[in-house]
């Protein structure tokens, strides 16, 4: 019997190559190709500022150069703005950048002129030699100056509002006036980024004896560079292959697409009948790629003696940069992930999405709800303290409860659907973390460290998030005559495991060796109909739809064994690639089903002499019957009526240096549901990138831009990425597995949970070790000291 | 404008000889991916910081993206593709260091992981038995951001563990015949 791999820590196939120095990331292509040409970017280093001129009479005496282009070289739909990938009614003011830059830049960093050259050293030497002439105008940078619009960012955009969106389910305002107790909250958050390890990268090659173009993009959608380069070059989509290798992570800023480069470097591959590559450097990557996270929020709450919300209404402004191409999915997130795992009786969210002359906005992991979680984790806290209950008992006032599933919000999700959560079980997560953490333990130790001088604080949060939005995936299983099994599945990879998580699925689902089985993912020549790789989607929508496929395949070879062992297909089992008929010596090997499967005129090996004409099939009837295929193969899409919902909650213990207001973490613990695990160890990885990550980004990561619009600390050594010494050394993790009905394998997505309830379980740690409340993430030991300053003025004051 | 004079470099490269012409501001990762082909030694910044590119230079740790590809020549350089051990077999036996990363899931894309291979080796030659607090401190100067390092800390422990598992079975061997 095959052993069941689903839910077994299965060790990655990936990982082989990995460790050999054998991946294939996008800059290892084509690199012994001698014809091989590479790109570099002039980009704008000035915020805001009227292009007036541009000279590059300079650079086309740099020798090894090919080509310089400004926008004046582009046509046709390459002149067209960029486009604007997720339009909404409530996007009144939608605006896309160029290709390179015309007439005006919007951010440092904006492309502006594209050189393409022998090698990068020699291009980036003739983009040194490009004269432009600007007219500097005075930039907007941060919310306060976008919202005071004392000057705008674009000119036909009043007031640099893009959009503005409200949703409500009961009246909030009304509840709140008639509550018995009422609140008021100002929290913001700070910029912050991906920075996956390997940046953004294109290859492509132009084949002038097929007339196709293949393009290797490091991307989280090769569905959607494919679809976009097809557009604005002007080809045939059938002319168009994108291919994804290997990518060296990507954590949301890739889903991005299509970058400029995106689509200059398949243009200039065709153009110049040469392979051309980008590879962006570290401060390419921070300035002119994508940032999230900023966003200011004005909290009114109403509630009774127990701490239920009874209404809660929310007004904030998100910083989306110069441009929308990724409209408002950001911002939606946060109003509507807000929730969390708990009921507000009235509920108002209405937000601004406002531009600023900082570099574009796109989803980072999580997409707009660590603000919300930091913003209604933040209003538990501050409800709990002011009734005097302990916080895990206003929170679980407010839990949905495990019978109330499932439990609608009466808002519109992110995917223009329904806000309705399809399981959880909030208050065993609860206990399960107080146990995990020592939550009613902590008075004891506090007062022991108190003995010692020493200062600690504990804080929880608690997250819900909607996972494997639509509105598909597909997959295509082929049965090879050699019994392997060849997968294909269109969404991208980068550094999630999906060839051993997927491959575990064909396993089982088929009955065949996990050795025998061969993931595909992000590659349009195997599958053309994919979305992509984002949300926390790929287990729930590509793992569903392997699932399916894979049934759809066992079902054809059962038919096909069953026909010749002269057997009931009732009565046969697949194991290990073996069809036989359970309880007798009768089996048939799947590669040989396969070769049934496809009668044959031509023989060309041994395996094919069984399958040709004169072998197989009822001489009476077709080779391949009306309503079948030849092959061994199954094709199915998985496409949900709505998201799937997992959640968690996460609880910190931290130390806060009496002197110098460093911040030690002493202990982390995370409770995860994310239904059915495919693979715990993978799973369990995804936790602590994403704890790690949230420690960056509560303790340390932010974007520091000046008032003049330029990002001060562009690079690795000034943004301060965690190393191991800032992680907590431990993870202590417990899981809860509630599974969805919405899918076959009652999989919920894990990807992003991580880093969702940093910021709100970090400020409430460090409120409760201070004693004075934390408004604002990231916060470094220099902020908090100086709090401690304004908290004992105050207090001397008072 | 001139051509950029080339400079004839000949780079020893886990146990080979490759002769490149390179100006002189190449840098030696690019040399090594572009020049060599030997690309498993991963760019992440460009300035020294993320470790990525980490190779071990007549066996300690450099960050090839701060050195010169002319200044290497008289050097012994390993990369990535050099640490697996010869067994026979064309692709060879993943290092006691590669192994332990496969065991504890201490790689995620991948992308930082070469230069954390290379500088655990180098690491775990001058200290074989580290403390869990020593192997923090052998990883402090490297980046990655998927891994959260959790379980690159256990890669390094599990790996001194099963370097310490094979030079007992070459000890017992060795006294055995001496038996």
């Amino acid at each position: 019997m095959t052993t069941k791999l689903f839910g077994t820590k299965v060790p990655r196939v990936e990982d082989q190559r990995f460790l050999r120095g054998q991946g294939r990331y996008v800059d290892d292509l084509l690199h012994d190709d001698p014809r091989l040409l590479h790109a570099a970017v002039l980009r704008s280093p000035h915020a805001h500022a009227r292009i007036v001129d541009i000279d590059v009479a300079d650079v086309l005496d740099v020798d090894g150069v090919l080509a310089v282009w400004t926008y004046d070289d582009l046509t046709g739909p390459m002149a067209e703005p960029l486009p604007l990938l997720i339009p909404h009614p409530a996007l009144t003011h939608g605006r896309t950048q160029y290709a390179l830059a015309k007439d005006e830049v919007n951010y440092v960093g904006e492309a502006i002129a594209f050189v393409v050259a022998v090698d990068r050293y020699v291009a980036e030497d003739a983009v040194a030699r490009i004269r432009v002439d600007y007219e500097q105008l005075k930039p907007v940078v941060g919310i306060a100056a976008a919202r005071a619009a004392q000057r705008t960012v674009h000119d036909d955009v009043p007031d640099n509002v893009g959009a503005r969106l409200e949703q409500e389910n009961g009246d909030a305002r009304a509840a709140i006036a008639a509550a018995p107790h009422a609140l008021v909250l100002d929290l913001d958050i700070e910029r912050s980024a991906c920075t996956p390890m390997e940046g953004r990268g294109t290859v492509a090659r132009w084949d002038p004896d097929t007339s196709r173009l293949t393009v290797w993009s490091s991307t989280q959608t090769s569905t959607g560079v494919r679809g976009c380069v097809a557009a604005k070059l002007g080809l045939d989509l059938a002319k168009v292959d994108v291919i994804t290798p290997d990518v060296g992570g990507g954590f949301g800023v890739k889903v991005v697409h299509p970058w400029p480069e995106e689509l200059l470097v398949p243009l200039a591959a065709m153009t110049l009948g040469r392979p051309v590559k980008f590879t962006e450097d570290r401060r390419e990557h921070f300035i002119s790629s994508a940032h999230e996270r900023a966003q200011q929020h004005h909290v009114e709450v109403g509630f009774d003696d127990e701490g239920r919300l009874l209404g809660l209404d929310v007004e904030f402004w998100h910083d989306h940069g110069a441009y929308t191409p990724y409209g408002l999915i950001v911002p939606i997130i946060t109003s509507t992930q807000l929730l969390g795992p708990y009921k507000p009786q009235n509920y108002r969210v209405v937000f601004s999405s406002l531009y600023t002359n900082t570099v574009i906005v796109t989803p980072y992991r999580g997409a707009g709800r660590p603000q919300g979680c930091f913003v209604m984790e933040r209003t538990m806290d501050a409800i709990a303290a002011y009734l005097g209950k302990d916080r895990t008992e206003v929170r679980s006032a407010n839990f949905i409860q495990p019978d109330e599933f499932p439990y609608e919000h009466g808002l519109v999700f992110q995917d223009g659907r329904e806000l309705t959560y399809d399981s959880g079980d909030y208050p065993a997560s609860l206990a399960k973390l107080k146990e995990l953490v020592g939550w009613d333990e902590f008075e004891d130790f506090r007062a022991e460290m108190a003995a010692q001088g020493r200062k600690v604080g504990i804080g929880l949060a608690c997250y819900v998030e909607g996972t494997g939005v639509g509105p598909y995936e597909g997959a295509h299983v082929h049965i090879e005559t050699s019994g392997k099994v060849k997968v294909a599945t269109g969404l991208t990879t980068q550094g999630q495991g999906h060839q051993t998580a997927f491959a575990q699925i064909v396993a089982d689902t088929l009955g065949v060796r996990f050795e025998d089985v061969e993931i595909t993912t992000g590659d349009t020549r195997k599958m053309p109909y994919a979305v992509g790789t984002f949300a926390s989607r790929a287990a729930v929508m590509s793992g569903s739809a392997i699932h399916l496929a894979s049934l759809r395949a066992k079902e054809k070879a059962l038919r096909i064994a069953a026909e010749a062992l002269e057997a009931s297909e009732d009565d046969l089992e697949i194991v290990d690639g073996v069809v036989s008929v359970k309880g007798t010596d009768a089996k048939i090997d799947l590669g040989t089903v396969a070769v049934l499967s496809n009668p044959l005129r031509y023989a060309f090996d041994e395996a094919s002499k069984a399958a040709t004409q004169f072998s197989v099939g009822d001489p009476g009837k077709p080779p391949v019957d009306e309503d079948d295929e030849p092959g061994l193969e199954g094709k199915d899409f998985y496409s949900p009526p709505r998201s799937t919902f997992a959640s968690g909650m996460h609880a910190v213990i931290v130390e806060t240096d009496p002197d110098t207001a460093e911040i030690t973490i002493l202990k982390y613990a995370v409770v995860h549901d994310c239904g059915h695990l495919i693979n715990p160890m993978i799973v369990e990885g995804q936790i602590h990138g994403g704890v790690a990550q949230g420690v960056g980004g509560a303790l340390y990561e932010r974007m520091a831009y000046d008032e003049s619009g330029q990002l001060l600390n562009a690079s690795f050594m000034d943004f301060l990425m965690p190393y191991v010494t800032e992680v907590p050394t431990s993870i202590e993790i417990d899981h809860l597995e509630t599974p969805s009905p919405l899918n076959p394998l009652g999989i919920k997505g894990a990807g992003e949970a991580g880093v969702i309830p940093s910021a709100a379980v970090f400020a409430a740690a460090i409120e409760d070790a201070e004693g004075f409340p934390i408004t604002a993430m990231p916060i470094s030991p220099s902020e908090l000291y100086a709090l401690r300053l304004e908290h004992a003025d105050n207090s001397f004051a008072g | 404008m001139t051509t950029e004079q080339l400079h004839d470099v000949r780079l020893h490269v886990n146990g080979s000889v490759h002769e490149v012409q390179v100006p002189a501001r190449r840098l030696l990762s690019d040399a090594l991916r572009h020049d060599c082909g030997l690309t498993g030694t991963h760019v992440g910044c460009e300035h020294g910081v993320c470790g990525a590119c980490t190779i071990l230079v007549d066996g300690a740790p450099v960050r090839s993206c701060l050195m010169l590809a002319v200044s290497a020549v008289d050097s012994e350089i390993t990369t990535v593709e050099g640490l697996t051990e010869d067994d026979g077999t064309p692709q060879g036996r993943l290092s006691p260091v590669q192994q332990a990363f496969s065991d504890c899931h201490g790689l995620q894309c991948g992308f930082c992981t070469p230069g954390f291979l290379t500088t655990i080796t180098a690491g775990l030659r001058d200290n074989p038995d580290p403390s869990e607090e020593e192997a923090r401190e052998m990883i402090a100067g490297n980046l990655c951001r998927c891994t959260g390092y959790q379980n690159i800390v256990k890669s390094v422990l599990r790996a001194a563990e099963i370097q310490g598992e094979i030079q007992g079975e070459i000890q017992g061997e060795i006294e055995r015949e001496r038996g």
